[in-house]
């Protein structure tokens, strides 16, 4: 087995040099993706690898198989049991550095030592009784095998436990006056609050509110508490004397392997995290199968993820939709009425090739996709109207440097351009624009009020929009493969209301 | 403990449970706010009260009948009762005229001990003149309610108790400083402060012997240590903070005690105030007799609208009608018969029977409802023409989806949007299928097809009451049992409103 580098892949060392996000970031509200999904774990600067599509399969196939293994959930639990540990530990290490008395600072690095020990134990304890199938996570398990063996964690593991306890078992009394205090050792005295808690028990009417909880912890010690500290080492010396030695010996503890585990697993513990609720919800997600060669791609029952995640607590369901591309297709053309989810279609489209770019499993329930090169996407603005010429001037500047940079293995994603021009020159420009598009052979959608452009050739697709056919007013938000087509219905109200006596039958217990 | 339970024989009412869905519904189609605001007498609390407690139905007849006979007691003995209402009326005075309160959490647990020590020295008179009223009255009461409470009030007020109390206040001043146990946490930072009363106390010659030996430290802050002395006081609130938490909760025990006490009493001061009110408009109540919702049961004598009494301040008419083992009561004829004002009638009656309180008739007994419901024509959809009968359609939907075996609903004239065949069609589908799910049906409809079908097919559970009208035309507001008529009787009003010009 090869030696355990990184968990995010094989290659030496993984670095992300990508400091901002991609441009169609906020056309596909990919941004609102990220931002979700890295929101709860900020201190770990994870959007520098959500924003570094990778470009060979193999990774791709590294990463799924590390996602498989953590969406065991006995897994998952125990690296984040973990993660959560060493999160305590660079605290009380954090802390430690800024403490202006010797006993105490000592104490706190014997704490994140503590936290450190069983973290690292606890882990490597886990793993060795979990089946795992992925490389990455394979090696590291071999990794932390070795390394919960040696001599020196052993050593630091079993001294921090014997200088702990020690210090647990003093017990001292403080006494307070005006401007004065003594401090002894105790000697059996009874707890008075408890005689108080027993006499006006019998008033209580309900869960009585507590008023202890308003009391900060103090992180930290003032000259007052540092005197009992100090009052304290002369009535006990043994256990502060094991501290200090504790301390000298292990001064450096940290193991920096491990250090970047923690770091990179939480790329996978993030999305995992953030898809869990949806799929609680019953949407799918599935790992793609992911090809760099092959274009006739496949989605069964996809969905955007950001309208998922912005609905999670709405109840309102989330549409799935189908799409595939057969040879020689290359781009579905979506037509249907307006709001009916037809740029959701696109942005789906797109999201779930560059969520697959990743290594992620993706919102669908299975899917087949190409490994893209680039993503283009050009979305109608809403501002700017008023200079139309300026403005068609533009889009056109635009659209030509995309198919100037696209290549055969990109992804044009065209959202209702040209609504503001006149439909003769909508038609015109959209029908050359496509045939270039064609003609480039990338993959794409294209959304729009056009007919005329579903039928253009044989790499076009034409999907429709639906509508309820009981109600024309209904959307659906389905998008199917079909020529448009106008609907009919003819509605009983009350059995869209559910009021017929069969219907009353079912509903009532 | 020191329970009030007047309400439920076992608990407190929770002022936190959720109203039924359809409260908006209730309120307005049986103009419930009246009924409150005569219970209130101007008082918002007692309306607040009233509504929250009336708007929890009771579904048991034990619960029922245990409020009852509360209630008779608070009849019988009004001044008593409003006697006791005075005490926690008194104890929110003083709470409000001698600053008296508990600090809130964030306060230092030195700040809570000193404000809560302060409110229960504040109570105690108060106990214990409410101890007098029940040693005085115990044997007057005669529900079990207030014989359990009174009962309660003497075991746990005793003399040797409120005694106990007082030397608890005394020794938490703590004259000797604060003497606290404590051990080294995380960090070597002192944790699990403990509060100990002093050993010298109980202590042995011997023990005092052996424990001298002990070495003890001690410090003095220099007079200007202004930050030490601020830690020092830390430490010392740290120590205190389980026992200020006690008399902090011992107070809100007693505060809450009152609280529960003003709220339980103040339903009872509502149905006396209303008591009052109507019998002042010689207009009678009786206590209604609940059978189980699996039966059919509808009888009452007399049973008016309490709402319409207290709006006119004068005494309205009131029917009688028989309709034990009836499911469904379709009610027919001419507007401004009294439909509208029998259908409100009998929802209140069942609404405040499952309150616990008495109702408006000389006699009333019906079977519990698992869920009452109003679908009740809305004025103000007559401007919509075309989203109106949708719009009935989907209140009913909603109603649908709320219902449950042996609920009750009260329909007045729904499903009257659209003609008349299209309306009844409907109509006879969702009745006929309520009637198989066991839902009763109060239906006051214009939809003579409707009525028809159920004539002529459904059996003995539908009865048909019509609003009587005399061979002259005058309208008694009555009801009496009787066939659907085809006529119908707008033309009646169209007259008197238009008199007999031409257009």
């Amino acid at each position: 087995m090869m030696a355990f580098l990184s968990i995010l892949g094989e290659r030496d060392g993984f670095q992300f040099e990508t400091t901002s996000q991609p441009d169609f970031f906020p056309d596909l509200n990919l941004d609102q993706i990220v931002d979700a999904i890295t929101r709860p774990k900020q201190e770990y600067n994870l959007k520098p690898s959500f924003w570094t599509p990778l470009s060979d399969a193999e990774t791709v196939r590294y990463r799924q198989e590390v996602m498989r293994d953590l969406e065991n959930e006995m897994v998952m639990k125990r690296v984040k049991a973990f993660s959560e540990r060493m999160i305590v530990v660079r605290r009380y290490l954090g802390l430690a550095e800024r403490l202006d008395f010797d006993y105490h600072r000592k104490g706190w690095i014997l704490e994140a030592a503590l936290v450190y020990c069983d973290a690292v134990t606890a882990l490597a304890g886990h793993l060795a009784g979990t089946s795992l199938r992925s490389r990455g996570l394979l090696a590291f398990r071999e990794y932390l095998q070795r390394y919960i063996h040696s001599a020196a964690f052993q050593s630091l593991a079993t001294e921090a436990q014997q200088v702990k306890k020690a210090l647990s078992e003093v017990t001292y009394c403080v006494i307070i006056g005006i401007g004065r205090f003594k401090v002894k050792r105790y000697q059996g005295e009874t707890d008075y609050s408890q005689e108080v808690e027993r006499t006006f028990e019998k008033f209580k009417q309900r869960d009585a509110q507590d008023y202890v909880v308003g009391l900060p912890e103090r992180a930290g010690m003032s000259h007052i508490e540092a005197k009992i500290l100090e009052f304290i080492t002369r009535l006990y010396p043994e256990p502060f004397a094991a501290l200090d030695h504790f301390c000298t010996k292990h001064n450096q503890f940290l193991d920096e392997i491990i250090r970047s585990f923690d770091q990179e697993v939480q790329f996978y513990i993030a999305y995992l995290d953030f898809i869990a609720d949806l799929k609680r919800q019953g949407l799918p997600f599935c790992y793609p199968e992911v090809t760099a060669t092959s274009k006739e791609i496949e989605v069964h029952d996809g969905f955007d993820l950001a309208l998922a995640h912005a609905r999670r607590n709405s109840g309102s369901p989330i549409v799935l939709n189908d799409f595939c591309l057969h040879e020689p297709e290359r781009i579905l053309v979506v037509t249907g009425p307006n709001q009916g989810g037809k740029t959701t279609f696109a942005r789906m489209f797109a999201q779930l090739h560059y969520l697959a770019s990743l290594g992620c499993p993706i919102p669908g329930r299975k899917a087949r996709l190409f490994l893209f090169d680039r993503i283009f996407t050009h979305f109608e603005r809403g501002e700017d109207i008023h200079n139309l010429r300026g403005k068609l001037e533009d889009d056109l500047i635009r659209i030509h440097d995309m198919l100037a940079r696209g290549t055969a293995n990109s992804i044009f994603i065209m959202n209702e351009i040209f609504t503001s021009t006149t439909f003769q020159d909508a038609l015109f420009l959209s029908e050359e624009i496509m045939a270039r598009l064609m003609n480039l052979d990338a993959l794409g959608v294209w959304v729009t009020f056009l007919d005329e452009l579903a039928s253009m050739g044989e790499k076009t697709v034409s999907m429709v929009a639906m509508v309820d056919p009981e109600e024309p007013t209904t959307r659906t938000f389905k998008v199917v493969r079909r020529p448009a087509d106008g609907l009919a219905y003819a509605l009983s109200l009350a059995q869209k209301h559910g009021l017929t006596y069969e219907q009353i039958m079912e509903r009532l217990p | 403990m020191m329970k009030v339970y007047l309400l439920y024989p076992d608990r407190d009412f929770d002022p936190s449970q959720p109203l039924p869905a359809n409260v908006e519904d209730i309120t307005r189609d049986l103009a419930l706010d009246t009924l409150f605001k005569a219970m209130a007498r101007g008082d918002d609390f007692l309306f607040q009260v009233a509504r929250q407690v009336m708007l929890s139905n009771l579904g048991d007849i034990a619960t029922i009948i245990y409020r009852q006979e509360v209630l008779r007691d608070c009849l019988k003995y009004p001044d008593v009762v409003r006697q006791i209402y005075q005490i926690p009326l008194e104890f929110l005075e003083r709470k409000r005229k001698q600053w008296l309160w508990i600090s809130p959490r964030h306060s230092s647990p030195g700040a809570i001990l000193s404000g809560s020590h302060h409110l229960l020295e504040a109570s105690v008179d108060l106990l214990c003149r409410l101890r007098r009223i029940a040693d005085q009255h115990v044997e007057d009461f005669a529900s079990p309610g207030f014989r359990r409470f009174f009962a309660m009030i003497q075991r746990e007020l005793a003399d040797e108790y409120l005694a106990t109390v007082e030397k608890h206040l005394r020794m938490l001043r703590f004259p000797q400083g604060v003497l606290l146990s404590a051990q080294l946490g995380k960090g070597n930072e002192g944790t699990n402060y403990i509060l100990c009363k002093p050993n010298d106390a109980d202590r042995s010659w011997l023990q005092r012997l052996l424990a001298f030996g002990s070495p003890t430290y001690s410090y003095t802050l220099h007079p200007r240590d202004e930050a030490g002395a601020r830690v020092l006081g830390e430490l010392r609130d740290r120590g205190l903070a389980r026992v200020a938490n006690a008399v902090a909760q011992a107070a809100e025990h007693i505060e809450s005690f009152f609280n529960v006490l003003r709220f339980e009493l103040a339903f009872y001061l509502g149905c006396l105030n209303l008591y009052e009110h109507l019998a002042a408009l010689g207009e009678p109540v009786a206590f209604p007799q609940p059978v189980p919702a699996d039966e059919r049961r509808f009888s009452c004598v007399g049973l008016y609208d309490v709402t319409l009494a207290l709006t006119m301040g004068k005494g309205v008419v009131g029917n009688n009608i028989a309709a034990d083992g009836k499911s469904l009561v379709i009610v027919t004829g001419p507007n401004q018969g009294g439909k509208t004002t029998f259908l409100r009638s009998v929802g209140l009656a069942q609404w405040m029977m499952q309150s616990g309180m008495f109702v408006a008739a000389e006699s009333f007994a019906a079977n519990l409802h698992t869920g009452l419901f109003t679908h009740f024509k809305r004025e103000e959809d007559k401007t919509m023409e075309s989203g109106k009968f949708e719009e009935e359609l989907k209140r009913m939907s909603t109603i649908v989806d709320h219902l449950t075996p042996n609920a009750s609903l009260l329909l007045n004239e729904s499903l009257a949007a659209t003609n008349e065949r299209e309306g009844s069609e409907i109509a006879r589908q969702i009745m006929s299928a309520l009637l198989r799910k066991r839902i009763k049906v109060f239906y006051v409809t214009h939809l003579y097809e409707l009525a028809r079908h159920f004539y002529e097919r459904e059996g003995d559970n539908v009865i048909f009451l019509r609003a009587e009208r005399l061979p002259d035309g005058t309208r008694t507001f009555r009801l009496r049992e009787a066939r659907p008529l085809e006529t119908n009787f707008g033309i009646d009003l169209y007259r008197e409103i238009f008199g007999l010009e031409k257009q």
